[in-house]
């Protein structure tokens, strides 16, 4: 094995990946949410759409888009490859574990959590990006997503299942950002106090955001 | 030491060799003082195991005083018990309550296979000192004292990251039975002093491969290491030994 494949099927460099697509990810989400966040413009759409239609066509956006896309399915391979060597790694389990008493639920559940994540993520995609792209790519026009958005969130389970996604993706950003950082061995009292406080600042804002987008539009606020 | 008057049950692991399956018994014990240790308890309910000419709980110890990291057990679900910063031996029975019960386990972990009822191989620990944890030196005379200078906060962290006694209770605590809060006390004590520089590298590299040979699990950052650590070993070291393993991987002559 080279040092480059050694260095990251270790322990310490499976950490790693984690950590940088992770990050990765979160970057994803600023933009994610900023773009989402022009509904509120509450103008029919347009602002929304002017953006949502540079995201779809920009080439240089397109090609981001197929590293984005290696970038969630290599978080979640690792994850998966992580959560088995751990479960592995304890054969047979406690009879009686007092795990609150050090440490946090969310911490130890981050599996758990990114499942559900993932559950959310197959019925997001395909209720916008795929639909989107599959046309695209067989007409060469983009949907109206604006319009998809008032019609899909119209349906009450639905705005349920994304708003409990939003849940799951707090959970998991409030131990994952700061984790990630951990994983690249960032732990130090000069900086762990920003980073702390950006983690939790970021976990509640971005969620929050988008979990407004479709509650807005269930209850007529954007239209 | 004053007479007992505790009444307790306990639920204690019993398993006769490792290839065997092991099982919970329960044990009624009367006339525990509160001044008892937790492991002098165990020597009562032995006593009283052996006049029932029945088979004593198997149990690691040695000093009793806190300081070797021979003794372990899972005690109500956290290794060492409920105390924080004691080892099982410094935990004494007034924090229990009359008439509760007390279940105890061994260490579970893959690379900690237990050997008989409570005591557990943790030989994996050894095996990753030999592959690393060490400075080599030329024998002789000892060199003058403070010949090499080293910086107090260096000196501090280095001594706090020694004080590990190597019990295990990091992996015992964690949910993944991860030993980095171990491993990177050792890398960290020797790192930060003049005499580990030599081997800094290999060291990390060495020792992290070890590590994940004797199969224990990845760390998820969830503190629980340090939380329950009879040293308080700090967390601040497991980042210690990323960096030190990343930039070794990036720099070292290995190939």
């Amino acid at each position: 094995m080279s040092w480059f494949t050694q260095a990251l099927t270790s322990s310490i460099g499976k950490k790693l990946i984690m950590s940088l697509t992770g990050l990765f990810l979160i970057s994803f989400l600023v933009i994610h949410a900023t773009i989402n966040a022009m509904i509120f413009y509450n103008d029919g759409g347009e602002t929304f759409s002017h953006w949502g239609h540079f995201m779809g066509t920009n080439p240089i956006i397109r090609t981001l888009e197929i590293g984005l896309v290696l970038g969630f399915l290599l978080h979640i391979a690792d994850g998966l490859w992580l959560t088995k060597a751990n479960n592995d790694a304890r054969p047979v389990k406690y009879a009686v574990s007092n795990a609150s008493a050090n440490s946090k639920w969310y911490s130890r559940s981050m599996g758990l959590l990114g499942t559900l994540i993932l559950i959310f993520l197959v019925i997001h995609t395909s209720h916008f990006w795929i639909p989107n792209r599959t046309n695209q790519f067989a007409t060469g026009e983009e949907l109206n997503l604006y319009q998809m958005m008032l019609d899909i969130f119209q349906n009450i389970w639905v705005v349920l299942i994304y708003v409990a996604g939003c849940f799951s993706l707090f959970w998991h950003l409030l131990h994952g950002f700061e984790s990630a950082f951990k994983s690249l061995g960032l732990y130090h009292v000069k900086y762990n106090g920003a980073i702390h406080f950006v983690g939790v600042a970021f976990s509640i804002v971005i969620p929050v955001l988008f979990a407004l987008m479709p509650i807005s539009i269930f209850f007529g606020w954007v239209y | 030491m004053s007479a007992g008057n505790m009444r307790l049950t306990l639920k204690v692991w019993r398993q006769s060799n490792t290839n065997t399956q092991g099982g919970f018994e329960n044990y009624n014990l009367d006339g525990v003082s509160p001044d008892m240790s937790f492991l002098e308890m165990f020597d009562i309910l032995n006593e009283q195991l052996i006049e029932e000419n029945k088979e004593p709980v198997a149990f690691d110890h040695d000093c009793r005083e806190g300081i070797c990291g021979m003794c372990s057990m899972f005690i109500n679900g956290q290794p060492h018990g409920p105390l924080k910063g004691v080892t099982t031996c410094q935990l004494h029975m007034r924090s229990f309550q009359d008439g509760d019960t007390i279940t105890v386990e061994p260490w579970r972990a893959g690379a900690f296979p237990v050997i008989k009822d409570l005591v557990v191989d943790r030989d994996g620990f050894d095996r990753i000192i030999s592959a690393g944890g060490f400075v080599s030196v030329n024998t002789g005379n000892a060199q003058d004292a403070n010949n090499l200078p080293i910086a107090k906060e260096d000196a501090d962290d280095a001594f706090s990251a020694a004080a590990c006694i190597g019990c295990g209770a990091c992996v015992a605590a964690c949910k993944n039975a991860s030993a980095m809060l171990f491993v990177s006390a050792k890398i960290s004590q020797l790192a930060l002093l003049p005499q580990g520089q030599a081997e800094r590298s290999i060291r990390a590299e060495k020792m992290v491969a070890q590590m994940d040979a004797e199969g224990f699990g990845n760390c998820t950052n969830t503190h629980a290491c340090s939380a329950e650590c009879p040293k308080e070993i700090s967390f601040e070291n497991i980042a210690r030994m990323n960096r030190e393993y990343l930039g070794a991987k990036v720099s070292s002559k290995a190939l």
